[in-house]
């Protein structure tokens, strides 16, 4: 950003969005940029995935039971005869959604709480976070099963249930993130020169939490891939005889020592998929922070 | 800068009183912190006021009340002769555009993830003061410039500069919309010596320029002498002494401010003579201030009223003081 | 025996560079400082001088990457620099003892002050947990501490500023060290409390036959205490001189653009006057005399050469070629 000493090109012209931020990143990150091209093709794998694979995810095949891998079924079959790779790759399409989608949510939704409470303060303070309490004396799972059982089940009620028990993290931790900044002199400064409360915490206060809720997003997404599975397990996630990951673990799990590569294959998938977002994660910090551009 | 008979009144603080309750493990422990206790001065347009006292006697807390950054347990905070108190968001605002402040520490003060533009120009668009992207450009480099940075250094963030270049940042900041009243709150304490003596310049030039008010706080009475037309001194959330500067520093009128000048360390190994007269003790409790005079306890001239009464401002000429025995 | 003798401390051309990623930084640069018995030295300067990694090269504390890289320090005549690390440990905390700047973080926050204050002399001595506890309690009333006994059971927190400093001074000369090391030790104080510890040091240095050196920005502090003077400018001394004759007698433009900066004591005036630009990187020195490029009075040859410090008579040596008239001749 030093190189240039032309004045009378405009400064504004080259001020940086976020956008060409993260595009420069990814051009000199090469971690970064392989994470987001590993995740993209895994989304797009499943979402076309009726367009290529050569069997159907759910008819069973009796003479094919614990197949293990072979050429023609490179990871082998479950024990009802079905294509582990096909219902690998199907039950992607549940776990991204779950991965993604609750955590989304849940922060969005905990880091704007967070964000009130701890600039607010005061009694709006105390009433938010006695709500996060709440939510975290509550065994996580039996109260995603209440909201979603009384929602009716189904994808959207998962979603939902899912946020709903675990925004109080996110809250924490911003809140806390955020009583801190208050007190620095800059806001002071914001708020001596006529900026408004909501104003500050957009403007001054949540980017200075970015380097936090990237972390906590990476943390979060196996912790929902693996929530869903037992939410499924117990009859409100995915309905057999569709899957997901976290079901797939979860079932296979008692053949772990006969016929290991049936819990494997969703173990390394999870694994693939979260490290990718922890290495974008890396990424995007390090691109939006000032610091990093000497 | 000589001090004209006429000059309108600026700031008019009237016996503000700030108490904060101090919170223990669960609930209130009905402990209150008396940060300011009745304090009152004025400040006239183009003039330089000097809050000074060590550190915990209040002098930070006066310059938020006076902006209004915390709300007075009681008394009045008066700007242009309207209470702050009294005015709704909108007239807040519009006053806010007029009284800025300067912050000591020039790496706490600017938003880390801020470009210099951005930090610059968040004053003018808060208050919508340019129509155009141009136009809020053109002042943020007119700003730079009046501070003496280069505006092609706008694109870079704080931390890319020293010290003093973010002190100079930061007056910048609080220069952009015209303000009548600068707050100084120990703008120079974090710097060296050479880099100090730039800002005080600095800030003298554009109080002749600009026609500024400073309210300047500071622990420094070299810094303060150097720059105020007026002094006040506060010990434990009381004015002791306020007037011109060079009557209190050179006929110090309550024991307090005695002390003070004395202890400072001076640039001059002649004037090391003998042992000094020193303060004895430490700073009372602003939880527990001592009944009567709050200097009593360490007060060498101190007797049975002291104890009893809190003395009152008395009027001495052009200058005021608390203590009872002051003539 | 030692030429030396009444010396405490010498150093002679130590070098102190730190190894970074983008070059080698000279922080110390060939520099010979002495302190003699019984006497209080000022180190001054602005910040990035050299001035307190000159003080952890005395006690061998510079880390990482820095690195002494040529001197000697001598303390009584004893070689440091080819010291164990163990050796060292014997003699920090006991021959040469350091205080800081910011007393809150110098101590531990969990253990009362009392027992750090007679830790530091049982490492060094084998001292009984009760004769420990008597000299401490000595020690903080000699360093004017009230209740000495009672404050001996207080836990930092629980002092005042001024009374933790004190707290640090006792600890720094329990094991009556030969050598004191003050760091900026009133910059985070209060004047009157500022007052009280400067003269509580000369009280100390008195009476204990303790030399001090003394690190500080703050000409005034120097001129309240201080023997003998060194100023430093990046990694150099540029003056040095006793104390009346530097105040008295300033020689180079950057000790007199310091002094001219300090919003003066006596007569106001409107500007103050100010030193042009800013100290330069260590990774990137101008070239010839460090000070040139600030300097009003710079010619060619300071751009070009590096003045050495020369003697201008009367304990007084600097380095500025205006004032290398008087030696001059003889050295061509």
């Amino acid at each position: 950003m030093t190189d240039s000493n032309n004045i009378t090109a405009s400064a504004i012209d080259r001020d940086e969005s976020v956008a060409s931020q993260l595009a420069l990143m990814l051009r000199r990150n090469r971690v970064a940029a392989f994470s987001l091209i590993t995740i993209a093709f895994i989304t797009l794998a499943t979402i076309a995935a009726p367009l290529y694979v050569p069997y159907d995810p759910n008819t069973p095949s009796l003479k094919e039971r614990f197949a293990p891998p072979s050429a023609a079924h490179w990871i082998g079959c479950d024990d009802l005869g079905r294509d582990q790779l096909v219902r690998l790759i199907y039950g992607a399409r549940i776990s991204i959604l779950i991965g993604l989608i609750p955590t989304s949510l849940s922060m969005i939704m905990g880091t704007g709480l967070g964000l009130i409470a701890g600039y607010v303060g005061g009694r709006t303070d105390f009433w938010i976070m006695r709500g996060a309490d709440v939510v975290l004396a509550f065994p996580s799972l039996l109260l995603a099963m209440v909201v979603s059982y009384t929602l009716g089940g189904g994808i959207v009620s998962i979603f939902i249930a899912l946020s709903v028990v675990s925004w109080a993290q996110t809250a924490r931790v911003i809140r806390a993130q955020a009583m801190s900044l208050k007190e620095k002199e800059f806001v002071e400064a914001a708020r001596s020169i006529g900026v408004k409360g909501g104003v500050i915490m957009i403007r001054h206060i949540l980017p200075n939490c970015v380097p936090n809720l990237i972390v906590l997003f990476t943390l979060n997404i196996p912790g929902a891939i693996l929530n869903e599975s037992s939410l499924s397990f117990l009859g409100v996630g995915a309905a057999p005889p569709s899957t997901s990951w976290g079901l797939m673990i979860y079932r296979y799990k008692t053949y772990l020592m006969s016929y290991p590569w049936l819990a494997i294959a969703p173990g390394v998938a999870i694994l693939i998929f979260v490290l990718a977002f922890n290495f974008l994660g890396d990424g995007v910090r390090d691109a939006l922070d000032p610091y990093m551009k000497d | 800068m000589t001090r004209e008979e006429n000059k309108h009144c600026l700031l008019e603080v009237d016996d503000v009183v700030k108490e904060f309750a101090l919170r223990g493990g669960f609930s209130r422990s009905g402990q209150i912190v008396h940060a300011v206790s009745g304090v009152s001065f004025t400040l006239d347009e183009g003039e330089t006021l000097a809050l000074v006292g060590e550190s915990g006697c209040g002098k930070s807390t006066m310059g938020r009340l006076v902006l209004r950054l915390i709300e007075p347990t009681r008394g009045a905070v008066r700007f242009e002769g309207r209470d702050l108190a009294s005015m709704g968001e909108p007239d807040l605002r519009a006053v806010r555009r007029r009284m800025q402040i300067i912050f000591q520490d020039p790496y706490a003060s600017l938003d880390p993830r801020m470009t210099i533009y951005k930090i610059i120009a968040e004053p003018l668009l808060t208050h919508k003061t340019h129509k155009t992207r141009i136009e809020t450009e053109f002042r943020v480099r007119e700003l730079m410039s009046r501070v003496g940075l280069r505006g092609d250094q706008m694109n870079r963030y704080p931390h890319q500069f020293s010290g003093g270049q973010r002190q100079r940042i930061g007056i910048a900041r609080a220069l952009a919309l015209n303000p009548k009243l600068i707050v100084c709150d120990e703008p120079v304490s974090a710097l060296d010596v050479s880099i100090q003596a730039q800002i005080l310049n600095l800030l003298c030039d554009l109080q002749d320029e600009l026609g500024l008010a400073y309210l300047f706080i500071s622990h420094d009475l070299g810094v303060v002498r150097h720059i105020s037309d007026r002094v006040c001194v506060m010990f434990l959330g009381r004015l002791c002494e306020i007037g011109p500067t060079e009557e209190i520093f050179s006929s110090p009128l309550h024991p307090y401010t005695k002390f003070l000048l004395e202890a400072v360390p001076k640039p001059d190994p002649h004037m090391r003579k003998g042992k000094k007269a020193l303060l004895a003790g430490e700073m009372p409790s602003p939880v527990n201030p001592p009944p009567g005079c709050a200097f009593h306890t360490r007060c060498p001239q101190s007797e049975d009223i002291c104890k009893r009464l809190a003395p009152g401002m008395k009027s001495f000429g052009p200058r005021q003081a608390a203590c009872h025995f002051t003539q | 025996m030692n030429p030396n003798d009444s010396q405490t401390l010498l150093i002679k051309n130590l070098s102190t560079h730190f190894f970074t990623g983008k070059g080698v930084a000279a922080a110390v640069d060939d520099v010979t400082l002495s302190i003699p018995r019984k006497s209080i030295v000022g180190v001054v300067g602005e910040s990035g001088c050299g001035k307190s990694v000159t003080a952890l090269s005395v006690l061998r504390l510079v880390s990482r990457p820095g690195r002494i890289v040529s001197g000697s320090v001598m303390l009584d005549g004893e070689e440091l620099l080819g010291k164990s690390p163990g050796e060292m440990r014997q003699i920090r905390g006991n021959k040469i003892s350091m205080i800081f700047q910011e007393p809150m973080t110098s101590l531990n926050p969990v253990y009362t002050v009392g027992r750090q204050v007679m830790e530091a002399m049982r490492i060094h001595g084998n001292t009984s947990e009760t004769e420990a506890r008597d000299r401490a309690v000595e020690m903080f009333s000699a360093v004017g501490i009230p209740e000495p006994e009672h404050r001996l059971r207080s836990f930092p927190h629980q002092l005042s500023g001024g009374l933790r400093q004190r707290v640090m001074i006792a600890m720094a000369m329990v094991c009556r060290p030969r050598l004191m090391i003050a760091d900026e030790p009133t910059t985070a104080l209060d004047v009157t409390i500022e007052a009280q510890i400067l003269n509580l040091m000369k009280e100390l240095e008195e009476k204990f036959d303790t030399s001090i050196m003394m690190i500080t920005h703050n000409m005034g502090v120097v001129a309240e205490i201080c023997d003998y003077v060194y100023v430093m400018y990046a990694g150099r001394i540029m003056e040095q001189a006793d104390i009346f004759e530097l105040f008295d007698n300033t020689k180079h433009p950057y000790t007199l653009g310091l002094l001219g900066s300090i919003p003066r004591y006596g007569g106001v005036r409107r500007r103050l006057y100010n030193i042009k630009g800013m100290v330069p990187s260590l990774l990137d020195l101008p070239k010839g005399c460090r000070f040139s490029p600030r300097c009003e009075q710079a010619t060619p040859e300071c751009e070009s050469r590096e003045p050495e410090l020369y003697d201008a008579g009367a304990g007084h040596y600097v380095r500025c070629f205006l004032h290398a008239n008087a030696n001059r001749g003889e050295k061509q």
